[in-house]
């Protein structure tokens, strides 16, 4: 029970850490933005007067050293404010909070997509006839190799435009998810049906397979009760890159079918130099992958006792 | 490379000595040959080259200057792959695109590569704090999504094609620094390298002429696969407006431009595209394949 204290403490350090390295090298990006940051704040167009120019400079601190600005900076983000966006005049919080639903729940349909399609094609097609192990090569050799917009392009000009099936441009109801959510899902479902066949195939030639197959158990239950599980080890270890993935794909995805989200509060944020909103996702993406490996890490040290005393 | 030659004079023993009496068995030229695919994929990738290096052997007409007359045709004998809403031919805009897409994708590359080696290495040769300062760092980087992290590089620097292809680059750095120093690790602590320390090698010829060229290895395969996701990702952000400006052609900034007319003109969504994936595959063949005989290769 101490050790697995102290491993969940060890754990929690450790991502607590990395969250203040992220602030810090967002802190650091925001230094090096080249030119006044008023003009920034201010807008190329702005005809704003000096005094103007120096209560801005006075409200935003930009007059003091910048260890004063970096610690003024930390305790903000400490209090959970994350500053205001230079060009919607909002806090940074309430945009991200506002925009998270529908990036939510893009991500998480297509998580489910990506998932549900990798465990059919492994499935089927693991330690089969080679023509059928060639078609899986191939569907996963694609769906790895194609720029997920533009299987979005492919999927809006064919059922969106021709077929006129789902609506062109935004979130409003299931109808218009199903396109994004394919979208966002192929090329992660590419990468996870290859690793989860690889494993499948691994884990059929184990002697517990035979075993198995000698208490009488069908082809199929073997597969699906012996083989999977053990298949499955790996996945886990790629949901870090995999929330990543979605969470930048969801950039690209989002502007091809026009739908509201963090994805593209992101592009806006970038395109118009909104540093506090851009520091605002950086560290929001962060906090996502930090938790995420957190508790994986966490189960983990639940699971197996071993690892507690590392 | 001191390694294999060295485990190379060694008869193997034990290892995997069904497998290498199989390929014995079947002929020499069966190992020599790659698999038709990959044959196919290393024909396309040269002939991708060529089209990057002169564009005007495979077209005679512009890429850039326009011609509304023309705006918006379908594809036809005249033109292959259509026209676009400036009434530009898009094969002359898709094999002009080439360059700029392949360039960014090398330079990324080379860039990551040069970046990963210099501060793998350094991590590993320069002690304890310094390693741990380098890969906490890289801890630090790694856990923001590769595009956010491109992202905050290019809202730093600006849009443009040099400042892409850096973006991409800083973006790779970190994931390459900790394969480098992993390699480094290893190749530190060998019989070799203990050998030329016992002989009194300077620091830098060992380095150089030991150390680097073994943990760069498995780096330089890794970056044949990591070359096609550089593609993809500067692709997707020229696709976004933030690579090379108009009117330049680069295959992600012509699906952009393609995707206000796609309830008319499907072309313009489609052939751009299709350049890419067709580039990213043949380069994910070519660069599995490498990697597949390296592994071989280190294993026996």
């Amino acid at each position: 029970m101490k050790a697995l204290l102290k491993g969940v403490a060890q754990r929690l350090v450790a991502a607590l850490a990395v969250m203040f390295g992220a602030a810090t090298i967002a802190f650091i990006a925001l230094q090096l933005i080249p030119g006044d940051p008023v003009a920034t704040l201010l807008g190329p167009q702005s005809s704003a007067t000096a005094a103007v120019r120096r209560q801005i400079t006075l409200q935003y601190g930009f007059n003091q050293p910048v260890a004063v600005q970096y610690l003024h900076y930390l305790n903000r983000l400490v209090h959970g404010d994350l500053g205001q966006s230079y060009q919607l005049q909002r806090p940074v919080a309430s945009l991200i909070s506002e925009q998270l639903g529908p990036t939510a729940q893009l991500a998480l349909a297509a998580l489910v997509l990506a998932v549900v399609i990798a465990l059919v094609s492994a499935v089927a097609t693991a330690g089969r006839r080679p023509a059928l192990r060639a078609v899986a090569v191939t569907w996963e050799l694609i769906a790895v190799s194609s720029p997920s917009y533009w299987v979005g392009i492919l999927l809006l000009t064919a059922f969106s435009f021709q077929l006129q099936i789902f609506p062109v441009a935004g979130a409003q109801d299931f109808s218009a998810l199903v396109l994004p959510a394919f979208t966002l899902a192929l090329p992660i479902a590419g990468v996870l049906a290859q690793v989860l066949r690889e494993g499948l195939e691994a884990a059929l030639a184990e002697p517990f397979i035979v075993t198995a197959r000698a208490r009488g158990l069908s082809q199929n239950a073997v597969r699906l009760r012996h083989a999977l599980r053990h298949a499955s080890v790996p996945l886990l270890t790629l949901t870090g890159w995999l929330t990543g993935s979605l969470l930048g794909g969801a950039v690209l995805v989002e502007a091809v079918f026009g739908r509201p989200g963090i994805g593209a509060l992101t592009l806006q944020a970038v395109t118009s130099k909104d540093m506090p909103l851009v520091i605002g996702l950086v560290l929001l993406s962060a906090f996502v992958f930090v938790a995420i490996s957190t508790i994986l890490d966490l189960l983990y040290l639940v699971i197996d006792p071993r690892l507690r005393a590392a | 490379m001191t390694n294999i030659t060295l485990i190379k004079d060694v008869p193997t023993q034990g290892g995997a000595p069904g497998r290498e009496r199989a390929t014995r068995g079947r002929g020499r030229l069966r190992g020599v040959l790659p698999p038709p695919a990959v044959l196919v994929a290393s024909v396309v990738l040269i002939l991708l080259i060529l089209v990057a290096a002169v564009p005007g052997l495979f077209t005679s007409a512009s890429p850039i200057v326009t011609n509304p007359v023309d705006a918006l045709l379908p594809p036809s004998g005249a033109h292959w792959f259509g026209t676009d809403e400036l009434g530009r031919d898009l094969f002359t805009r898709v094999i002009y695109g080439a360059r700029p897409s392949l360039l960014i994708g090398l330079g990324a590359t080379v860039l990551s590569i040069f970046g990963g080696a210099v501060l793998g290495i350094a991590a590993a040769l320069s002690g304890r704090a310094g390693d741990q300062i380098l890969m906490r760092l890289a801890d630090v980087l790694l856990s923001l999504p590769q595009l956010m992290l491109a992202l905050l590089v290019i809202t730093v620097l600006g849009p443009g094609t040099v400042n892409t292809m850096l973006a991409i680059a800083i973006a790779f750095v970190p994931g390459y620094a900790r394969i480098v120093r992993a390699e480094a690790l290893v190749v530190r602590r060998s019989g070799y390298v203990e050998a030329a320390t016992g002989l009194g090698l300077r620091r830098s010829v060992l380095i150089f002429r030991h150390i680097l060229p073994n943990a760069l290895g498995p780096l330089l395969v890794l970056a044949t696969v990591g070359f096609g996701t550089a593609i993809i990702s500067a692709s997707g952000l020229s696709f976004l407006g933030l690579g090379p400006q108009p009117p330049s052609p680069e295959w992600g900034a012509m699906l952009s431009d393609g995707r206000n007319y796609l309830s008319t003109a499907w072309w313009l969504g489609v052939f751009p595209g299709l350049a890419i994936t067709l580039t990213v595959i043949a380069v994910n063949l070519v660069g599995r394949r490498a990697q597949a005989r390296f592994t071989r290769r280190t294993a026996q």
